[in-house]
């Protein structure tokens, strides 16, 4: 185990404990740079999705992990990225690198508008708040068809940054590249507000909001801050998420998409940035696991191919489950948990990690 | 002019008269303390100056002002800070973030320099670092500065709170029993810190508690407090001596309470 001798304040306010931790996250992402020298083309796409997820994870993060607020709907503000991205390149013939960020922007805007009617709920009620507006978008997305292309969808072209362009198909190289980037300075913001008063404020309305009231935080406030911030980045995954399947109409961001995107950071762990990550490493990861058990069974078995429908979601329901009854901490929980083991060895104690662990709570007071 | 004034001040829940047409004020520098049995108002009254709760009538002045008009997060910064009787930490956060946003009113920062961290957040993050270090000094915190709140004994979550309300570096502290549920021991440091409180750092005290020992060791004033209404106030000896106390507080010819208070 390592003892970090602390000769200035700034030790609590650096992003890495010590120079060890620096090294490892640094090698971790220049392995993730090299990433495509490593495997192909295909796997890189996965990864690229892996990426993709990871932000929107991120947002959600945000919100449920950091601020206790529940969302069901996020899918809405990955829409709201995705289609204000591309109308606003069709529409202003914006380049990409003005529309990327105003998507997110429009979505943070429209998350803070939503906020201040029904961040006034709580817990449950929150939910299904949320989850209605996770419904009324796919309505709205139809409605609006002159806009959005309705059933038919809307088609995202390339990504093209000062004549380079990245196209999925084309090179996928340099697009996982790109979403490797703006992944890392979504990580780094993301780790700015845990350290600077705002993350503070958000940690306090999770775990008392009558006691961030008596320290003089502005509940509401920070309530519609938290959701801001959250949908600009879900709104940023969802505008590369558009970019990533090139079409997408009102099925592609439903319902199913935003209790995805909850169980992502539920199996990853909350609270952490690493959930989000591994979260959507195991979601992405487990139609490639389970199409390749299944052409290893057939070899195997000598039989046709054989197709369970419905075999993926319920597989991620049963792993959730499995996560919710054993792990809560997801599998960033597992993995501290191992650390501490070897770290502390022979000194690790079972229940070492055991304390009431309730992000999602009701009120106590109000 | 008083650090606080309650005026005639009445609060209803429903038909129950939680608090009736009470009226004292709190002068500068002193430590003032309610007693009373449970129900008598008293955690209410903390309550009503904390704005949590709106009294239906009588005005609550603060440095001569009227604070009626204040939401709850108005109130630690006009310099009123509270710990709660119930402990309201922040579970998964460790004593040092818990510390840190006691300093919330100090901070000047918006989300935006906050999530891209300037110059200027870092120099603050400093200064905010350094005050709750002399909080962290005072209270012998040490051991547990980087301990999440949740994995902590209560005794100490109790220090941990105080030291969050002293980190909003307020001008009157309101400690809801800050010595409930606490060991002799323990107690005994919660009278000197609360002794040092009133006169190193010059924070003017307004606690509830029940433990009369403790309460007439530090307080300079005591109000005794049933079913909402005043009974007595004055020096502790005072009140603990004042027959209308002794019959609805301690208890007539009882004399084990009497005895312990004395």
């Amino acid at each position: 185990m390592r003892i970090v001798f602390k000769t200035s304040y700034d030790a609590d306010i650096r992003l890495f404990k010590h120079k060890a931790q620096a090294f490892w996250y640094l090698l971790l992402f220049a392995l993730a740079i090299l990433l495509p020298f490593l495997i192909s083309d295909f796997l890189i796409g996965e990864a690229t999705l892996v990426l993709i997820w990871a932000i929107c994870g991120m947002g959600l993060m945000v919100l449920v992990g950091q601020t206790g607020q529940a969302s069901l709907g996020h899918a809405a503000f990955m829409a709201v990225g995705a289609y204000s991205n591309v109308l606003y390149q069709e529409h202003f013939s914006m380049p990409f690198l003005l529309s990327f960020p105003l998507a997110g922007l429009t979505a943070g805007v429209a998350g803070a508008l939503i906020a201040m009617p029904i961040t006034k709920l709580h817990g449950i009620y929150l939910a299904i708040a949320t989850l209605a507006i996770s419904v009324l978008a796919e309505d709205l997305i139809v409605i609006m068809e002159p806009l959005t292309g309705g059933v038919s969808g809307l088609f995202a072209p390339d990504i093209e940054i000062f004549g380079f362009v990245f196209n999925r198909y084309g090179n996928p190289v340099e697009l996982y590249w790109l979403v490797l980037f703006i992944t890392f300075l979504i990580v780094y913001l993301y780790r700015n507000m845990l350290r600077s008063p705002i993350g503070r404020s958000f940690a306090a309305v999770r775990d008392s909001e009558v006691s961030a009231k008596a320290m003089g935080i502005n509940v509401a406030r920070t309530k519609m801050v938290a959701f801001a911030i959250s949908c600009f980045i879900t709104g940023l995954g969802g505008a590369l998420m558009g970019h990533f399947a090139t079409i997408f109409t009102n099925e592609t961001f439903n319902l199913i998409m935003s209790i995805t995107l909850l169980l992502i950071i539920v199996v990853g762990g909350l609270g952490t940035i690493h959930g989000a990550f591994f979260g959507a490493i195991v979601f992405v990861m487990l139609p490639l696991v389970i199409s390749l058990t299944r052409d290893a069974l057939t070899v195997f078995a000598d039989s046709g191919s054989v197709t369970i429908p419905g075999l993926e979601s319920g597989l991620f329901g049963i792993i959730l489950i499995g996560f919710i009854l054993f792990e809560p901490m997801g599998i960033y929980g597992r993995w501290l948990k191992i650390r501490t083991y070897f770290e502390l060895f022979p000194f690790y104690r079972k229940d070492m990690f055991r304390r009431q662990k309730s992000y999602l709570k009701t009120e106590r007071t109000r | 002019m008083s650090l606080l004034e309650l005026k005639n001040v009445t609060l209803r829940f429903g038909g129950l008269v939680a608090v009736n047409d009470v009226s004292f004020s709190v002068e500068e520098g002193e430590v003032f303390a309610l007693v009373g049995p449970n129900g008598a108002g008293k955690s209410t009254i903390l309550n009503m100056i904390s704005r949590l709760y709106t009294p239906a009538e009588g005005d609550i002045l603060f440095e001569g002002k009227s604070i009626l008009g204040a939401e709850p997060h108005d109130v630690p910064v006009l310099g009123i800070a509270r710990t709660f009787q119930n402990i309201e930490l922040f579970e998964q956060a460790s004593v040092l973030q818990n510390l840190l946003v006691g300093r919330h009113t100090h901070c000047c920062s918006n989300f935006l320099t906050d999530m891209l961290f300037t110059p200027f957040v870092r120099a603050q993050e400093r200064v905010h670092r350094e005050a709750v270090e002399h909080v962290i000094d005072f209270l012998d915190l040490q051991p547990y500065r980087q301990k999440l709140i949740a994995g902590l004994p209560y005794g100490v979550r109790k220090v941990v709170e105080m030291g969050r309300a002293l980190a909003v570096k307020p001008k009157l502290l309101l400690l809801d029993e800050p010595a409930s549920g606490l060991s002799v021991e323990e107690t005994q440091d919660v009278a000197f810190w609360i002794e040092d409180i009133k006169k190193v750092m010059g924070v003017t005290v307004l606690m509830v508690e029940h433990d009369m020992h403790l309460v007439s060791s530090v307080s300079d004033r005591v109000m005794a407090l049933a079913d909402g209404s005043m009974l007595s106030i004055g020096t502790p000896q005072e009140v603990q001596t004042d027959p209308a106390v002794i019959e609805a507080y301690l208890g007539s010819d009882d004399g084990t309470e009497s005895g312990e208070a004395a």
